[in-house]
């Protein structure tokens, strides 16, 4: 019987089988997981490095079976320049959260997709310094409390949501940027297929290729997983609309 | 490859540096070390490696790390403000045991300061510049031929150890033109295979992971007494140092890098005039010659510290003496105007051999 029996669904080969620190409902455990089936699926698991980024992503080296160097907060980008200019036929990604790449790594962010980096970047924007207990990110929402924002983000005086698919879809050098959502079921399915894109421009040496992915964090919003997917879906893409910012991987042929 | 070259110290260090192997250089221009990063750009192409200017001087430290973490030989430079912009990533790169040749070719401080040559990064060099307890290994070249040969000692000394090496200059050693024999490179001793470097995970089978972070149960703490026990063998093998006249001096005069050229001119004065004066110049900042203070000071009792600055490395003298010798202090903080003479230093040996 065993030898008919047809494996319809398995842990990634790029994932370990060990338990992640993540809080329940948080979506890091579920982005770890479509990053791990692209780099199944294109077979890239042995020529993978990852970037850890400063946050709750950081021990990325503890699930996923590949290589990784820690980057200081912000500087992921920069790390895996150097990282990919020293082995250009391997895969580098970074994978940072809102607070590492949009407030204290933006220079680092910018000039890598600005050069053109043949990287592959996963941006988890869930709104929140998850790590350090709720702070205001660069991309919390207007109104937003956090425990920085005790009464509310104020527009006028903490600054707006910045907008890292739309702004670095911009540059010269960007040649994929695109938001996506892991709330819902569909939206998941969705999202890998756009995180394998970006792996797969990297392989055919397309250039830098970005994915912000919207996820929730039940533990500093306050919320039960299920009205954490909701907020992401009510208030979130509201401001942070889903859709692809750029894509010039037909122009690369 | 013998043939002598006349060419500035911030030339020398980079012949030095592709000599030993280096193909990987990231940096940020700042005066007065700006040859370094245009002398990598024109030649770095054509060897197959890769320069590349950073939009920060802390996205070159951190491109650095990452060509490190790759297994590579690696270089940047910098002059002071860009060093403390620095600082973040040569804290990362010791506690990720990540080797790398950094330069500074220091000016003065502090803040914007002035380009002209000083000492007074002694301190953010020597005593680790960034958080967290660590150290560099430091080597202080006082002519253009020793810029190019410690350029070469510090990448072996830096993968041998896996201790990120600087090479301290400052304006007037990098900017000045000597002769330069280029001796081709002999590695210092068979170096480690880079085995703990990110390459892709191939057929190994467990990933490599470079990090400084460590969480579980009284892992940092042995990390931290690792990385303790390694710069103590640093301080027991590597301590490089030169002595002129020490064996019958009344008065021995120490000072490092660019004052040591200025204090030799003014111990030779010194000599003619018949006064027994010797001189220590420390090579290595980081590892301390120690004992080399301790022994000359079981005789000569009284030393005198020259730097270009307001008093940095007279500390390290004073403990490595431990109160057996009266250590005494000139310097001069640096500024445009502010470099001692050798006349000038001749009358402070005077001065401090009769009293």
């Amino acid at each position: 019987m065993a030898d008919s029996m047809i494996t319809v669904f398995e842990r990634p080969h790029s994932l370990k089988p060990v338990p992640s620190h993540f809080c329940s409902g948080c979506h890091h455990g579920t982005v770890h997981r479509l990053v791990a089936e692209a780099l199944d699926q294109l077979e890239l698991q042995q020529q993978t490095i990852g970037i850890a980024s400063v946050g709750c992503s950081v021990l990325l080296y503890e699930y996923f079976d590949i290589d990784v160097v820690e980057a200081p907060h912000g500087r992921a980008p920069a790390v895996a320049t150097g990282v990919k200019r020293v082995h250009p036929d391997s895969i580098v990604f970074t994978y940072q959260g809102d607070g590492d790449l949009a407030a204290i790594g933006t220079a680092e962010i910018i000039h890598a997709a600005n050069r053109g980096e043949h990287l592959t970047v996963i941006f988890v924007n869930n709104t929140t310094y998850g790590m350090t207990g709720g702070q205001m990110a660069p991309t919390s929402l207007g109104g937003q409390v956090t425990t920085t924002t005790p009464y509310g983000r104020d527009l006028e005086t903490d600054g707006n949501p910045i907008r890292m698919a739309e702004l670095l879809a911009l540059l010269d050098g960007t040649h994929f940027s695109a938001r996506v959502s892991v709330d819902a079921p569909r939206r998941v399915a969705q999202a890998g297929k756009v995180i394998h894109k970006a792996f797969e421009m990297q392989k055919n040496r397309a250039g830098f290729a970005f994915v912000e992915v919207l996820a929730a964090c039940p533990t500093n919003w306050g919320l039960s997983a299920l009205d954490a997917n909701e907020r992401i879906s009510q208030e979130m893409m509201p401001c942070f609309p889903l859709g692809t910012f750029k894509d010039l991987s037909g122009a690369q042929g | 490859m013998n043939k002598r070259l006349f060419v500035k110290g911030n030339e020398a260090v980079c012949i030095g540096a592709i000599a030993a192997g280096c193909r990987y250089y990231f940096g940020y221009p700042i005066t007065p070390q700006n040859e370094i990063p245009e002398y990598m750009s024109r030649e770095l192409p054509g060897l197959g490696g890769t320069f590349l200017q950073a939009e920060s001087e802390v996205a070159a430290i951190n491109m650095v790390l990452g060509a490190s973490a790759a297994g590579v030989r690696v270089m940047t430079s910098s002059s002071g403000p860009g060093i403390s912009l620095k600082a973040e990533g040569l804290s990362y790169m010791a506690g990720s045991e990540l080797p790398a040749v950094i330069v500074n070719i220091m000016r003065c401080g502090p803040g914007l300061g002035g380009i002209d040559a000083s000492q007074a990064d002694y301190f953010q060099a020597v005593k680790g510049g960034g958080h967290g307890g660590y150290h560099l290994i430091v080597l202080a070249p006082d002519s253009i031929q020793e810029l190019y040969d410690l350029s070469m000692v510090a990448f072996d000394l830096a993968d041998q150890y896996r201790v990120p090496a600087m090479i301290l200059g400052d304006a007037m050693i990098g900017q000045m033109k000597e002769a330069l024999i280029p001796h081709p490179y002999q590695p210092l001793a068979e170096l480690p295979a880079k085995d703990w470097s990110v390459t892709g995970k191939g057929n190994r089978v467990q990933g490599n992971t470079v990090k400084s972070l460590f969480l579980q149960d009284g892992a940092l703490e042995a990390h931290n007494w690792r990385l303790h026990d390694r710069y103590q063998q640093l301080k027991d093998r590597e301590v490089r140092c030169e002595t002129i006249g020490i064996d019958d001096a009344e008065l021995i005069l120490t000072a490092f890098g660019g004052a040591a050229r200025i204090a030799k001119t003014a111990v030779s004065m010194a000599r003619q005039a018949g006064l027994k004066v010797g001189l220590i110049r420390p090579i290595t900042l980081f590892p301390f010659p120690e004992q080399v203070f301790r022994q000359a000071t079981e005789r000569c009792r009284r030393v005198l510290c020259v730097e270009l600055n307001n008093g940095q490395m007279v500390e390290d003298v004073r403990l490595s003496v431990d109160r057996q010798a009266d250590v005494r202090f000139y310097g001069r903080p640096g500024g445009t105007g502010s470099l001692p003479t050798p006349e000038e230093l001749f009358e402070q040996l005077q001065k401090h051999y009769k009293d």
